[in-house]
Parts: C-alpha cells; sequence; structure tokens
C-alpha cells in the first residue's frame, strides 16, 4: 500500500494555493472596460524604456491593425468619410484588445486545465489498450495508470465547467457562443446547428460520462479481480476495455472538434481529433513513467524493473514522432495548398507564435528523438526524467498554441496568470492522483498476465 | 599450422546454453557455436561483444539527410530557383516543408540500405559464397559447438564434453 507522504502533499497544496492566488490577481487585473486598456498601454509606454515601449507598440498596436487590415482598405477606398470613421475604428480596435485582455486569465485555466484532463484520458487509453492488448509487461504499472486516471473526473468536471461558464457569457473563448458575433457572420450561422451552447453541453456530458463510467466499472472490476476466485472479471474488463476504445476514439474526435476547434470556428482539419490524441497519448505514456520512476525511487514498485521503463521510453520516443507525423502532415497539407480560408490559421500562428510554434516541435520532436534513441539511454532514469519532462512542456505549449491565438491573439505572454493556472493545476493533479494511489495495493493480485509482468525483461 | 577443434553436437537449445556457461567457466575457448534458429541470450553466454551496428545506421541517416539538404538546396534553391506555383525559392528555410518528405524518405533510405550492406560485409555475405557449414543437422535441429583444443587433454576434454550433455563429441583436425 502506498501511503502519501506529508511533503507530498504540502507541496501540492502550496502549488494550488500559490497557483489561486495568482489566478485571482490575474482576474483581478484584466481589464473592464476599453478606458482601462488605454490606460494600461499608456502607463505601459510611460514606465517602460524606449525600447520596450516600441516592442509593446508592436506587440499591441500594430499587429491587430494588421489583421483589420482588410477593414482599414475599405475605409480608405471610401475616401472622404475615412477620417471620420477613424475614431470609430480606434475604438473597436480597443475593444478588440479588451476582449484578449479579458480572455487572457480565462484562457490560461482552459489551457491548463485541459492539459491535466487530457493526460488522465490519455492514461486511460493507454490503459485500455494494454487491456484489450493483453499486454504481457504492463500488469505490474496498471495500478499507477489507475492512480492518474483518478484524475479523470475532477478534470473532466472542470472542463465541463469552464465550457458552461463560457456558455453563460462570462467570457469570450468560444466567439461562436456570442450572439452578436454569429448575427454577423455567415460562416458560423451555417455552423449553428452543430455549434449551439445547450447541445454542446449535451454533447460534453455524454463524453464525459461515458469516458468516467468506464474509467469507474473497469477500476472497480480490477479491484474485485484481486479477491475473486476465478479470472471471469478479467474478461468483462477485456471487453469493457475493447469498448471503451471504440468509444473513446469517436468521442475524443469530437471532443477536440468542440472543445478546441471551434475556439476558431471558421477553421477546420480532419485530422485534428488524431493530433490531439497524439499530443494526449504521449503526454499520458510520460506521465505513467514519470510518477512509476517517482514511486520506484520511493520503494513502492517492487517489480518494476528497467525494462518496464525501457518500454514506456519506447512508447515516449514513438508517439513522439507519431505527434510530429501528425503536427507536420496538417501543416505541410495546409501550407503546401495555400488556400486562404485554411491556412489563415497557420499565418497567425507563425506571425505573433513564432517561438512557441516552432519550439514546441524542436520540444516534441528532437529532443525526444536525441535524448531516447540510444537503447542504453531509454534505461536510465535520467534521461527518461529529463526527455520526459521536457515533452510534458512541449505539450502544454502545443495546447497553448491551439487555444491562444484564437482567444487572446497577439496578445499573448506566458505571464502571471499562465504560470498561476498551470501551478495550481499541477497542485490538483499531483493531490488527486497520489490520494488515488494510495487507495489501492500498487500490485494487482491475480491478473491473469501478472506473472509475466513480474519477470519481464528486454 | 594444424589445429584441432572440437565439435560437440547437441540437441536442445537450453542444454546449450547450459553448456556454454559450463564451458565458459572451465575456461575452454569456444570458436563458434551453430545453430539452426537464434537462442535468445546465446550471445550474453558466450560473451560477445553487442553489435554496433545501430550506430553505424544512425551515421548513415545522417549522411541520407545531409545529402537531401544539400541536394535540394542545391537544384531548388541555387541552380535554378524557378517560381513553380508560387512556392517561395528564395531560400531553403522558406521552402522547407516541401523537401522534408524527401529528406525523411532519403535519411531512411540511406540508414537501411547502407545498414544491410554493412552487415553482409562484416558478416562475409554474398551469392555464390561457399557455405561454412561444418554439420548440415545443424540447419534443421542440431546445435554444434566448436572448441579450440590448443593444448588442453583431447580426453579430458571431451570427458567433459560429454558430462555437459553433448550427443556426439567428434575431434577433427584441419
Amino acid at each position: 500500500m502506498y501511503t502519501l507522504s506529508s511533503r507530498l502533499k504540502l507541496t501540492a497544496i502550496i502549488f494550488m494555493i500559490v497557483g489561486a492566488i495568482g489566478l485571482v490577481y490575474a482576474f483581478m487585473a484584466a481589464p473592464d472596460t476599453i478606458e482601462d486598456v488605454k490606460e494600461m498601454l499608456a502607463d505601459d509606454s510611460h514606465q517602460d524604456s524606449e525600447e520596450d515601449a516600441v516592442l509593446e507598440n508592436d506587440i499591441h498596436l500594430a499587429n491587430p491593425e494588421h489583421v483589420e487590415g482588410d477593414h482599414l482598405i475599405a475605409e480608405e477606398n471610401e475616401g472622404a468619410g475615412a477620417h471620420a470613421e477613424d475614431a470609430a475604428h480606434d475604438n473597436e480596435h480597443y475593444e478588440h484588445l479588451l476582449h484578449q485582455l479579458q480572455n487572457k486569465p480565462w484562457a490560461a485555466v482552459y489551457v491548463a486545465a485541459f492539459f491535466f484532463f487530457m493526460i488522465a484520458l490519455g492514461t486511460l487509453a493507454f490503459y485500455a489498450i494494454q487491456q484489450a492488448a493483453q499486454a504481457g509487461w504492463s500488469p505490474v504499472l496498471f495500478r499507477v495508470m489507475d492512480g492518474i486516471t483518478a484524475y479523470l473526473l475532477p478534470g473532466s468536471i472542470i472542463m465541463f465547467i469552464l465550457l458552461a461558464l463560457s456558455g453563460m457569457h462570462l467570457n469570450h473563448l468560444f466567439i461562436w457562443m456570442d450572439p452578436e458575433v454569429v448575427a454577423h457572420d455567415e460562416l458560423i450561422q451555417n455552423k449553428t446547428a452543430y455549434l449551439n451552447v445547450p447541445f454542446l453541453l449535451i454533447r460534453a456530458a455524454i463524453y464525459i460520462a461515458g469516458w468516467n463510467i468506464f474509467r469507474y466499472l473497469m477500476r472497480r472490476n480490477s479491484l474485485r479481480l484481486d479477491e475473486a476466485t476465478d479470472d471471469r472479471l478479467h474478461k468483462t474488463n477485456f471487453k469493457l476495455a475493447a469498448g471503451f476504445l471504440v468509444f473513446f476514439l469517436i468521442s475524443e474526435s469530437m471532443m477536440s472538434w468542440d472543445w478546441i476547434m471551434s475556439i476558431d470556428p471558421h477553421w477546420f482539419s480532419t485530422l485534428f481529433g488524431w493530433y490531439v490524441f497524439s499530443s494526449m497519448i504521449v503526454s499520458a505514456v510520460t506521465m505513467i513513467a514519470l510518477v512509476t520512476i517517482y514511486l520506484k525511487s520511493r520503494g513502492y514498485l517492487e517489480y518494476v524493473n528497467d525494462s518496464h521503463i525501457h518500454d514506456l521510453a519506447k512508447f515516449m520516443f514513438g508517439f513522439s514522432i507519431f505527434w510530429t507525423y501528425l503536427w507536420f502532415s496538417q501543416f505541410m497539407l495546409i501550407w503546401y495548398s495555400n488556400i486562404p480560408e485554411e491556412v489563415t490559421y497557420f499565418i497567425t500562428r507563425i506571425e505573433d507564435y513564432t517561438l512557441p510554434f516552432f519550439g514546441m516541435v524542436v520540444m516534441n520532436f528532437v529532443f525526444p528523438v536525441l535524448l531516447l534513441m540510444n537503447s542504453d539511454y531509454k534505461r536510465l532514469n535520467l534521461f527518461v526524467i529529463m526527455a520526459g519532462i521536457i515533452i510534458l512542456c512541449g505539450h502544454y505549449l502545443d495546447i497553448f498554441v491551439m487555444i491562444m491565438p484564437s482567444a487572446v491573439g497577439e496578445s499573448w505572454f506566458i505571464g502571471i496568470p499562465e504560470i498561476s493556472a498551470l501551478l495550481m493545476f499541477t497542485g490538483l493533479f499531483v493531490f488527486i492522483v497520489f490520494s488515488g494511489l494510495t487507495k489501492a495495493p500498487l500490485l494487482p493480485k491475480r491478473n491473469p498476465f501478472i506473472k509475466e509482468s513480474k519477470h519481464f525483461h528486454y | 599450422m594444424a589445429s584441432k577443434v572440437i565439435h560437440a553436437i547437441y540437441t536442445d537449445d537450453d542444454l546449450l546454453l547450459q553448456a556454454v556457461k559450463q564451458v565458459r567457466d572451465a575456461r575452454y575457448n569456444i570458436a563458434e557455436i551453430y545453430t539452426p534458429f537464434p537462442v535468445h541470450g546465446l550471445d550474453k553466454a558466450m560473451g560477445l561483444e553487442s553489435t554496433r551496428l545501430a550506430i553505424a545506421s544512425f551515421i548513415y541517416g545522417l549522411i541520407g539527410f545531409a545529402v537531401a539538404i544539400i541536394m535540394m538546396n542545391y537544384m531548388m534553391i541555387e541552380d535554378w530557383p524557378q517560381d513553380i506555383g508560387g512556392k517561395p525559392s528564395f531560400s531553403f528555410i522558406q521552402n522547407s516543408p516541401a523537401f522534408v518528405p524527401i529528406i525523411f524518405e532519403l535519411t531512411v533510405f540511406f540508414a537501411a540500405h547502407l545498414m544491410v550492406i554493412t552487415f553482409y560485409m562484416r558478416s562475409k555475405l554474398w551469392p555464390f559464397k561457399t557455405a561454412e557449414n561444418p554439420d548440415v543437422r545443424t540447419t534443421d535441429d542440431h546445435f554444434l559447438m566448436e572448441i579450440d583444443v590448443s593444448n588442453h587433454n583431447v580426453e579430458e576434454l571431451s570427458k567433459f564434453l560429454y558430462n555437459t550433455g553433448a550427443l556426439e563429441i567428434k575431434l577433427i583436425e584441419n
């Protein structure tokens, strides 16, 4: 039995509190009116050195005009009326900026909440794959995976609440939820049959219920199997896992359209669901490896040896390349054909998010490939931990780059809101996962493959 | 110089593995082992060095990577930078997504083929090569261990091998 050490618990609680305080500050610091935005900008340019002021102008002023360039050109064509409309346009610009700045703390919470939720969901998918594939190496890790999926229920409920709050117009994360925007946007109007708040929430409720019911049943059966006298429950779990995988692939795909792609309702991509999945599964495997190494180092996982770590590291390596393959496939197809309605997605990302956009490819591809290519390195905890931390940061950035450009545009920064949200959810995740690990013995007793798994070596 | 070897034939791979251990413990020198199929753990039991083929393959991959980049850069950017369907051919980086499939394929091509050729050369395999099979049964269901006699006592050595479970023991002079 694992017992939660008080130090870990305290660290997690401190993380949560510091994160929560930071978030409260971030929400209070967000501007309420256009005047606040103007004040903020004025303050910024007074306080900062000249160089910074130029930079601020670049970030806050030049780019919005660039984005709204077509408005500007239209106005100029009208000639005489142009000057009168300049002021109106100016206000429009500040309003645009106001929405972006108001979105910042919300988007930060949303990204962090989704990131940890997706690790839990990906772990459940990996667990189901191991069950359905009748893997002989992984049963000693099943309870670790169970512990990580303990975050699924709270994580998915938080996601649901965030979506519901957006639906109540407390933020502007999803522009298609704003009736005023929809009224002027024919493209979104044509999608309202799918993109409307009640239907979105119903779908979300169905996915969340489905995942959690499968998780609950598989976990319950696995615990009962320990006490059982036959392997009947193992077969039940096998069928549940297979059923879950079918449900998961459909629901995960739709979830990625609903929760991520719809933030940018003018854009669509067919492989987006798999792309989100690849990010999910690689973060999940990485998290399993990191938690396993941690528990092993505390002496809780007697039968886990470096071959198990080697296997996990191979999965990290393989899925990292899988992620890169999908990232590149999506990027290259759109870049190559350069169709205006699709390519804006990448233009905003490359122009405004150059460093995170390309940085994440380095973190999610180049680092894992170089660090984990060598078979010996995959057995060294140090290398697995280093690669794991880089992969997790990289996939946080991946979600960041998926959501931020449509939510806050060029006003992004990894500052107090983002870091506090990340801290808060890290604390929550660690707390729930490690409390979940204390609830059952870390070694399943009578899984049919447990003996093979104990003696697994590669 | 004429050298003597002993051929000991086993019929079971577990027995063979055990025998290898005993022979090595007794400090006899195993010259070669012939098996009909890969015996898991035999290389470790014999104390063979691990292969460096993977390292060679990695280097070949890097060569392929470089070849692809140099080739595409020369052809598409430097030699004749045409406007083909509006693709930006001003610099390599601007047009690089279009080159990635080729870079990838050439990397894999070089890594795979050169590694296979290295393998053939290092293990001296080629068409029309005369087979070096000491006993035809070793390709079917027998395992053969070849041990240097050098200055050991033949009598003693054969007795030792007999005790490790060898089915047949032959003294070969060549």
